[in-house]
């Protein structure tokens, strides 16, 4: 009997010990250890800046909750940065040639991707990366692909999320450059590059005073092969638009699905020249109170598209401006003048246009522009474009401050909207079905000061249909004094804001010191799910595929052919730690090389580089990776080639030589 | 239970044994699918560890990495060593079993010797993995690019070599064949005393259990 009481009560003794336990370990400890006392003091920490420290702190070894690919700006590139923790983890080579990575020196696969870019043959190895966009599934992040736009070339750039790496650039045909761009239709079908500085479609010239006739905007929508991570050319169209400037645009997404909204800010058609007395841009394109809000009906372009009513300008199928504004595709909507950003709410019922020279947004209601449309009430612009009645269209506006830029969304009925001006991130509250908690609706709720001069914003999924409302990173232009002074070239400033509790709160200030990063897009970091090591040996990373010339190890070889009067020779190289197979390569002055080197390593991070000096290539190798290079052997000389990439003790002795035999 | 059990046993008392046999020889084939033995290797850039999964077939885990640091040191590819063995050991393993099986269709003294290779098959197994291990240790390239005094790898235990710690452990097949082992070795207990009960006109039990009840004959 006294046995089996001490059966029960043992166990649930240990139970009791063990929870006591486990309740001792949840505890934080009550006051911070002297040593922590002593960096406050020494810092002067107040206790808010002692939370915001440990809210942004992540451990090293543990991982952040939130990814963000924010635009590289002029270096031409896109970062890619832990959230909350604010660390960089990686500069992915988009429009310029990167060599760490190993792109675009002397690697063919990256020299295409780099080639699809030349603007009519011209080289252009760099870009004014603005938009990132990631991939969506009926609305939301599936984290597969990345998408970013040059404003200064107008081209579109593909990243495929398995390995971070840009597999394709598009140069648009018709335009120069460009700026509404990247943004992606719910399900990924199109990417929207929308225009900017109107000029004549296809690189035509014409002098300023034919503007009105012959300059143009150009809204592109490249359509997206998923199966193939490209963007297909021929299925891709273009809308022609009025010489209005087009800014910023957004997809509709749920009920506003098939629908695309960009703004413009020069329906003054204003051609500039101060130097003749004219007024400059600046002024010329402020001069009228409101400029057009363009709501354009993709679904509808599609099928004007396959009902052939379009022209082939420079390869590419265009809708012409007299067309869509007669066929129900384009419509315009007064806005105040010379807004900025245009921004679909989560549900893709408003329309949020960030006012600029505007202390207001102005919210637009998809439903009334249906039913505006639907009644027939408009008149027409100069160019024939049916404008719907601000008064018909409009839902609310609200006044935020200076300099209303652009608008993300949290899981509460909250939009957060960029105050370039007044240098501050406003808190404001939606209408209609976003309001269930009994806040009043449109109404400012709460300014944060940022540091300086914000631009864009970026929430956690907070362009999606459900956004997580979490954290917010105001992109700032300026820094002035917030860093160490590092020269005249200041670093921009990331700044992260909690947005989860009650009140807004400034966290962490990350300097930018690559170029003047634009947007950037936050997304859940379970959501992608990229390779450790490319998945076989012999791996093309451009093609995501099984290289042709990948060799195993046991195979290498060289062989020496005769090809049009000249000898070719072919190598076919293994790298693994801490050698190179073959090591010594022998050629004749004049002779025409091609190199194939396989990494046949599966261990993670055994990465290894390929540089050849003298002849301007270097080449990274991931564990896997098959890599082709091809060049003329038109220096003579001893040239050894070595792994860029430490790989182990024996990494400098991982080298060989390369014998040009004059 | 028990008087169900026994009353089977009554019908024919040499059933105990046969199913110690029986048992024993399926143990001993399951185990070609499960890994004999596994060494893991530990070092600071490798969080997770290395891991080489010995099974009598084949190798698997990291093998691939294992080799390329291995070729610092000179050491043979691990897929090279008891390259015989491997290709043998489903044959062997299958005619252990089979002559284990067989033990339990004879009654005859002599067919003890039946039992042997499946009875030593687990050290066997040992034996000659230790003999690989120490020719691996001990067998490696002057010509490479570090040069360490010949050494035996743990068979069992831990080791250090460079940066590595290692640890050898006995897997699941091992034990699944130690056991069949074990099996065979109470298999042939009970049918001799079963066998010995009988001449005597013996009972047998154990505890509850009639091997033998009185008046049984051979």
């Amino acid at each position: 009997m006294i046995r089996w009481k001490a059966l029960t009560v043992v166990p649930l003794l240990l139970a009791l010990l063990v929870a006591a336990c486990a309740r001792r370990a949840a505890t934080p400890v009550a006051g911070l250890p002297a040593e922590a006392q002593t960096v406050i003091k020494e810092r002067g920490l107040s206790p808010d800046d002692i939370v915001a420290a440990l809210r942004a702190y992540v451990p090293g070894g543990k991982y952040d909750e939130y990814v963000m690919f924010a635009s590289g700006g002029h270096s031409g590139q896109v970062l890619v940065i832990g959230i909350p923790s604010m660390r960089l983890l990686k500069v992915i080579g988009v429009f310029t040639p990167e060599p760490w990575q190993g792109y675009g020196f002397g690697e063919k696969g990256t020299l295409e991707v780099l080639e699809g870019g030349f603007a009519r043959g011209k080289p252009i190895l760099w870009g004014d990366t603005h938009h990132p966009a990631l991939s969506e599934t009926e609305g939301d992040y599936d984290g597969q692909f990345l998408f970013i736009n040059d404003k200064a070339n107008a081209r579109l750039a593909v990243i495929d999320l398995r390995d971070f790496e840009t597999k394709q650039i598009v140069k648009n045909p018709n335009a120069i450059s460009d700026h509404g761009g990247g943004f992606v239709t719910p399900n990924t079908e199109y990417v929207v590059e929308g225009p900017q500085y109107a000029a004549p479609i296809g690189w035509e010239y014409a002098p300023l005073d034919q503007y009105r006739d012959k300059y143009r905007g150009l809204l592109t929508f490249w359509a997206f092969d998923r199966q193939k991570g490209r963007v297909d050319p021929d299925r891709s169209f273009q809308i022609e638009l009025p010489p209005y400037w087009q800014d910023l645009c957004d997809a509709g997404k749920k009920v506003s699905y098939g629908w695309v909204f960009c703004n413009s800010i020069n329906t003054e058609m204003a051609t500039g020249g101060i130097e003749e007395g004219n007024p400059p841009f600046e002024a010329g394109t402020a001069r009228n109170e409101m400029d057009y809000l363009h709501i354009i009906n993709w679904k509808k372009a599609e099928e004007l598209i396959q009902a052939g009513k379009y022209e082939v300008i420079n390869g590419i199928k265009v809708i012409r401006l007299q067309t869509a504004a007669q066929e129900g595709v384009l419509f315009f909507a007064p806005e105040p003048k010379s807004p900025h950003g245009v921004d679909v709410a989560p549900g893709g019922e408003y329309i949020v246009v960030g006012g600029k020279l505007d202390p207001h947004v102005t919210i637009y209601s998809f439903e009334k522009i249906q039913k505006a449309i639907a009644a027939g009430n408009f008149e027409r612009d100069p160019f024939g474009v049916p404008v719907l009645k601000f008064e018909d269209v409009k839902e609310a506006q609200v006044e935020l401050g200076l300099g209303p830029l652009h608008t993300v969304f949290d899981d509460k009925g909250y939009a957060y909207t960029s105050l370039f001006l007044d240098s501050a991130v406003a808190r404001w509250s939606l209408g209609g079905p976003y309001r269930k908690d009994g806040a009043e609706p449109w109404k400012l709720v709460e300014k944060l000061p940022v540091h300086y001069n914000i631009g864009h914003i970026a929430a956690t999924e907070g362009d999606t249909v459900s956004p997580d409302g979490k954290y917010v990173v105001a992109l700032n232009k300026w820094s002035v004094d917030r860093f160490l002074p590092v020269g005249p070239l200041h670093p921009q400033n990331f700044q992260l804001i909690d947005i989860s509790g009650g009140k807004m709160r400034l966290l962490y200030d990350m300097p930018i010191g690559i170029g003047e990063p634009h947007y950037a897009q936050i997304i859940k970091a379970d959501k992608l799910k990229p390779f450790l090591v490319y998945p076989e040996i012999g791996w093309n990373a451009v093609k995501m595929a099984k290289d042709p010339n990948a060799i195993e190890a046991g195979r290498e070889r060289v062989e020496v052919r005769e090809e049009g009067g000249r000898r070719v020779v072919e190598i076919w190289m293994t790298a693994i730690r801490s050698h190179f197979k073959p090591e010594r390569v022998q050629v004749k002055k004049g002779d025409h090389v091609i190199w194939h080197i396989t990494n046949i390593e599966r261990a993670r991070d055994a990465t290894h580089g390929f540089a050849l000096g003298g002849y301007n290539i270097n080449l990274s190798l991931e564990p896997g990776e098959t890599a082709t290079i091809e060049f003329d052997a038109d220096q003579s000389g001893t040239f050894p080639f070595y792994c860029t990439e430490f790989c182990s003790a024996l990494h400098l002795e991982m080298m060989g030589y390369f014998l040009v035999e004059p | 239970m028990v008087e169900r059990l026994n009353a089977w046993l009554r019908e024919d008392p040499f059933r105990l044994p046969r199913a110690f046999f029986i048992g024993a020889s399926w143990l001993l084939l399951l185990s070609l699918l499960f890994p004999y033995w596994r060494m893991t290797l530990q070092a600071p850039q490798y969080p997770g560890g290395l891991r080489v999964d010995v099974y009598v077939t084949h190798l698997a885990g990291d093998v691939n990495e294992v080799d390329n640091l291995n070729h610092y040191i000179g050491m043979k590819k691990l897929h090279e060593a008891a390259q015989v063995e491997r290709f043998l050991a489903p044959l062997a393993i299958g005619a252990a079993a089979l002559l284990g099986e067989a033990l339990a269709f004879t009654r005859r003294r002599w067919a003890a010797v039946l039992s042997l290779p499946a009875m030593l098959f687990p050290i066997i197994f040992l034996a000659d993995m230790y003999y690989w291990l120490y020719r691996y240790g001990h067998d490696l390239d002057p010509n490479a690019p570090l040069r360490l005094p010949p050494f035996t790898p743990p068979l069992i235990g831990v080791g250090v070599v460079g940066q590595f710690r290692t640890v050898a452990e006995l897997q699941i097949g091992f034990w699944m064949a130690l056991a069949a082992s074990i099996l065979i070795a109470l298999g042939l207990h009970f049918r001799r005393t079963v066998r010995t009960a009988l001449e005597r006109h013996q009972a047998l039990r154990i505890g509850p259990l009639i091997l033998v009840p009185e008046g049984a004959r051979a």
